[in-house]
């Protein structure tokens, strides 16, 4: 197959399971899961700060494990579930780590929390009652430009009390 | 005001929900049918004149549907009236590398990116001018702009001198002069600029993550000369600003125009290398300072200059130069005060204003210089500077007036809370104190007009209230605050309050978040459009006590017919009777003080903040969760760039575009910030509410320095304080810059000061000047 500039472009058609739910969709093998989640899935929750794999704004749990969906190719995932922004409530209950962003202002811009939603989440999972130490290893790969981190420590540690 | 039920309260923003479960929809989240993505294609030299522009070979690639060049955008714009020296595509030379030259729209954005690649331009390159001090000399080309009356790179000069200088040198018993040097950075917001843009019908509409909408409905209409009505201009939620989404955009221009061409929507996203290049960021500025004291340390004059590198455009950057000076006044009390400043032209990315605008440089200068001038003459820094500061509702003297100012109780807390005076003497271990003033505001709009600076407009009906104003929520939570007005005024929660907001075709005027403005502005709109709403619902009541909201809605539309109320905010003429007084004025000013807490590594130059704390006075909190959110947001950031931040180039390139090279604060860097809020009710404010997003920035950087002075004993007079600047103190005794050059100041403007208690303003104000 050709792309229009006459270049070899190789398509696959993918099988990837969503936030609970199973997807076909057939993309070059070269974009990226950040790409796929946003454009071919319709899951925008999930943003982009550099595509560079520097910033943590795109990060997605990848069988329990936060990943950087713009350094992921939906080819390397071998079945294993994904989940976004939008997975994490059940229905429309909000999780407590949810409750607890919008409670204290964790979220002012709103750009970067998703991202910082799900690596919160992982800790939660792996260390149900972190430190503050602990919350800001794991979080420190995700930059936020607004809060300054305080409020969003205080909404893991909010969410980890329960 | 003691039975406030919302106001006052630290409830969540009123759109948290949608952005916890990512629901909040960006710009680049938008997506339309048919939508065409947009590439844009940048200059690689920093100056060159451009020769030719072929862009006939992406026209022919499968997947294209539209190319545009400079000649199809030949129409300058400018965020300013005085600097329309920008066009959305270069067409005659290029200025920066980065500067926007040609674009293309694509069914997708890997055909636009390829498609670049095939339009061919010849430039002629030109000598780059790349520091303050090269844009100071002649060109050995050509100036980047042109101007019919400023030599070599010179884009702006003014010269004030307020009040009697000679006689404040002849009573100071001792003077000072320095120099410092504040490096430029830029806002780094997590979301990169995006819009989208539709052309239908003969309409525009733009989508766009602007702080503005209303300045980018203006930029729009003149550059594609179409008329107001015919531009719909809406701000998607929004990812970050921090002032580098206040000026229109190319981005934005091109979109709209690849839109009418091709008749179908455009988007385009800026990649993160591009945000860096677009910046409008903090100017690098290096800044002169002399100032006298009496005997018990009060000052007796003051004498600043600034030099601001400006970049290739002018941007904010002719009311920078100004915001560089004029508010050292409402800060302290300056009896006598000359003020020189000037913005040159370098072939670098614009910059414009970052929180604070223009007041952050000084800021540090002016603390830094006190301290050590307080050294110098064996006064306790904080005791001297506590003599100097404003006082409450005076009349400074260039003419800014002073309302509610609660420094000496911002003071109080930090210094009580900190234990700064009983602090550990220890080699390596420091604080460091220092205290700011900014705007609630700027008093005058950016262009000339007599429109209000905010509008809102209230409608009741059947199904309750909606508020409808043009202010751009940021992420900093205006929309909360609009609603949170209303609510308390109609006695409901803010969640019945439905909202409208930064929409060009349905909501009233307001001129957007920039210069700490919507609290003050907006919430005076809204209470005015709120207890007019309240006045038609009582009467519709009547006696009845036992009716619902929703019931009082359907008697008072019963009763009234269709009901809606507005309320505008124009802020009082305050500014004194010269040209240039327009920037400054504020209808009130938040002050803050700070004190920083640093661990320092002699070994290793690595300098660790263990703690801050601040005060700031915000007249009134009216929701402490989202102050305390712009405050400690401040304290971030300020460290930033006290430590890290850095926005520099090598032969014209940005040396780090990338969020991994240009080092910003990690949750690892960022210490524990303790804020107190003061409350001095402000008598103008919306519950007497004043700023809280900017002001609590500026102390952070000097306390910073003075915290690494108290630490080792060594001054480091410039921004960021890296280890390699540390180590070098240690070796030199100083590190910062030596000489502030030669700049040819015009002859200043004098102004007469006013009385120190001459509080009038507006109508009371100008009648006066026009009987002097």
């Amino acid at each position: 197959m050709l792309n229009e500039l006459d270049r070899p472009v190789d398509r696959r058609v993918l099988e990837l399971r969503v936030n609970g739910e199973d997807h076909q969709v057939l993309v070059p093998v070269h974009k990226t899961l950040l790409e796929v989640l946003r454009e071919d899935l319709g899951l925008t929750g999930t943003k982009h700060g550099c595509e560079l794999g520097e910033c943590g704004t795109c990060t997605v749990l990848v069988a329990g494990e936060p990943q950087l969906s713009c350094l992921v190719l939906p080819v390397q995932l071998g079945g294993r579930e994904v989940t976004t922004v939008e997975g994490l409530a059940a229905g429309s209950e909000l999780t407590p780590l949810q409750r607890a962003f919008g409670d204290l202002g964790a979220a002012q811009c709103g750009y970067c929390t998703p991202g910082m939603l799900l690596s919160a989440t992982a800790l939660l999972r792996a260390n149900p009652h972190p430190t503050r130490h602990e919350i800001r290893e794991a979080l420190a790969g995700n930059l936020c430009r607004c809060t300054g981190y305080s409020k969003i420590i205080e909404a893991v540690e909010m969410a980890a009390r329960g | 005001m003691a039975d406030l039920q919302v106001v006052g309260k630290p409830l969540p923003k009123v759109d948290a929900a949608a952005k916890v479960i990512g629901a909040a929809v960006y710009a680049d989240d938008l997506v339309l049918p048919r939508m065409l993505h947009c590439r844009i294609l940048r200059s690689p030299h920093p100056h060159a004149r451009i020769l030719a522009v072929d862009a006939s070979a992406p026209r022919r690639i499968p997947g294209v549907k539209g190319v545009v060049t400079g000649a199809d955008l030949p129409i300058r714009f400018g965020i300013l009236p005085v600097s329309q020296d920008e066009r959305a595509l270069e067409s005659e030379k290029v200025r920066y590398v980065g500067d926007p030259v040609a674009a293309v729209a694509a069914v997708d954005e890997e055909i636009a990116a390829s498609a670049l690649d095939a339009i061919r331009v010849e430039y002629e390159v030109l000598e780059p001018v790349m520091s303050i001090e090269e844009a100071l000399r002649q060109p050995r080309d050509e100036r980047i702009q042109e101007s019919r009356s400023l030599p070599a790179n010179i884009h702006r000069l003014q010269s004030y001198e307020f009040g009697d200088l000679a006689a404040g040198w002849a009573r100071a018993a001792h003077t000072r002069e320095d120099v410092f040097f504040f490096q430029g950075n830029t806002h780094l917001p997590m979301e990169q600029h995006s819009a989208v843009a539709q052309w239908m019908d003969g309409k525009l509409t733009l989508w766009s993550s602007t702080q503005v909408v209303h300045y980018v409905h203006r930029a729009l209409a003149k550059v594609l000369e179409l008329p107001m009505q015919k531009i719909r201009v809406i701000g998607a939620a929004h990812g970050g600003g921090f002032g580098g989404k206040t000026d229109p955009f190319a981005h934005e221009i091109v979109v709209a125009k690849l839109a009418m061409l091709t008749g179908r929507p455009v988007k385009c996203t800026l990649t993160r290398e591009e945000v860096f290049y677009a910046h409008r960021g903090r100017h690098p500025v290096l800044m002169w300072v002399k100032t006298g004291v009496d005997a018990e340390g009060r000052i007796t004059a003051m004498h600043f200059r600034s030099a601001l590198d400006g970049g290739a455009y002018g941007s904010y950057g002719a009311a920078s130069v100004f915001y560089t000076g004029t508010l050292q006044t409402v800060t302290y009390d300056i009896p006598a005060y000359k003020f020189e400043g000037c913005r040159v032209f370098t072939n670098k990315p614009p910059c414009g204003p970052k929180r604070g605008h223009g007041t952050p440089q000084p800021r540090f200068a002016v603390e830094l210089h006190l301290e050590k001038l307080a050294h110098d003459i064996g006064i306790d820094p904080i005791e001297l500077k506590r003599r100097n500061f404003v006082k409450p509702f005076t009349r400074a003297v260039n003419w800014l007036r002073v309302t509610s100012c609660g420094l000496e109780e911002c003071t109080e807390k930090v210094l009580a809370a900190s234990g700064h005076r009983e602090r550990e003497r220890k080699r390596g271990r420091g604080q460091g104190f220092a205290i700011s003033a900014y705007m609630s505001g700027a008093g005058t709009a950016i262009y000339w007009n007599g429109m209000p600076h905010s509008e809102v407009q209230l409608k009741v009906d059947r199904s309750g209230v909606t508020a409808f104003c043009g202010a751009m929520d940021i992420g900093q939570g205006s929309d909360s605050v609009l609603a949170h007005i209303v609510a308390e005024e109609l006695g409901i929660t803010p969640a019945d309050v439905r909202l409208v907001t930064a929409d060009t075709d349905s909501t009233p005027i307001d001129l957007g978040s920039y210069s700490s403005r919507v609290t003050f502005m907006v919430g005076n709109a809204a209470l005015e459009a709120a207890r007019k709403m309240r006045a038609l619902l009582d009467e519709a009541v009547g006696e009845r006590t036992d009716v619902s909201f929703l019931e009082a809605c359907e008697l008072a539309e019963t009763k009234w017919g269709a009901l809606s109320t507005a309320g505008s905010y124009t802020p009082p003429r305050i500014g004194g009777p010269f040209k240039g007084s327009g920037v400054g004025p504020s209808p009130a000013y938040s002050y803050t003080a700070a004190v920083v807490d640093v661990d320092v590594d002699e070994r290793t130059g690595i300098v660790r903040v263990n703690k801050v704390w601040i005060a700031h006075d915000v007249g009134r909190a009216i929701n402490p969760l989202l102050v305390i959110g712009q405050v400690e947001g401040s304290v971030y950031m300020g460290l930033g760039e006290a430590l890290m931040e850095e926005q520099t180039f090598r032969k014209g390139l940005h040396k780090w575009p990338s969020m991994l090279e240009y080092k910003s604060p990690t949750f690892l860097d960022t210490p524990e910030i303790e804020t107190f809020l003061v409350e001095t009710i402000d008598p103008e404010g919306p519950y007497g509410a004043k700023e809280a997003g900017q002001g609590p920035l500026l102390p952070v950087i000097p306390a910073l320095n003075a915290a690494v002075h108290d630490a080792l004993d060594v001054w480091i007079d410039e921004t960021p304080v890296t280890p390699e600047k540390v180590l070098k103190a240690l070796k030199d005794g100083h590190a910062g810059p030596r000489a502030f050059p030669s700049v040819p100041w015009p002859e200043p403007i004098y102004v007469d000061p006013p009385a120190r208690d001459d509080m009038r303003v507006g109508a009371e104000l100008e009648a006066a000047f026009a009987d002097a």
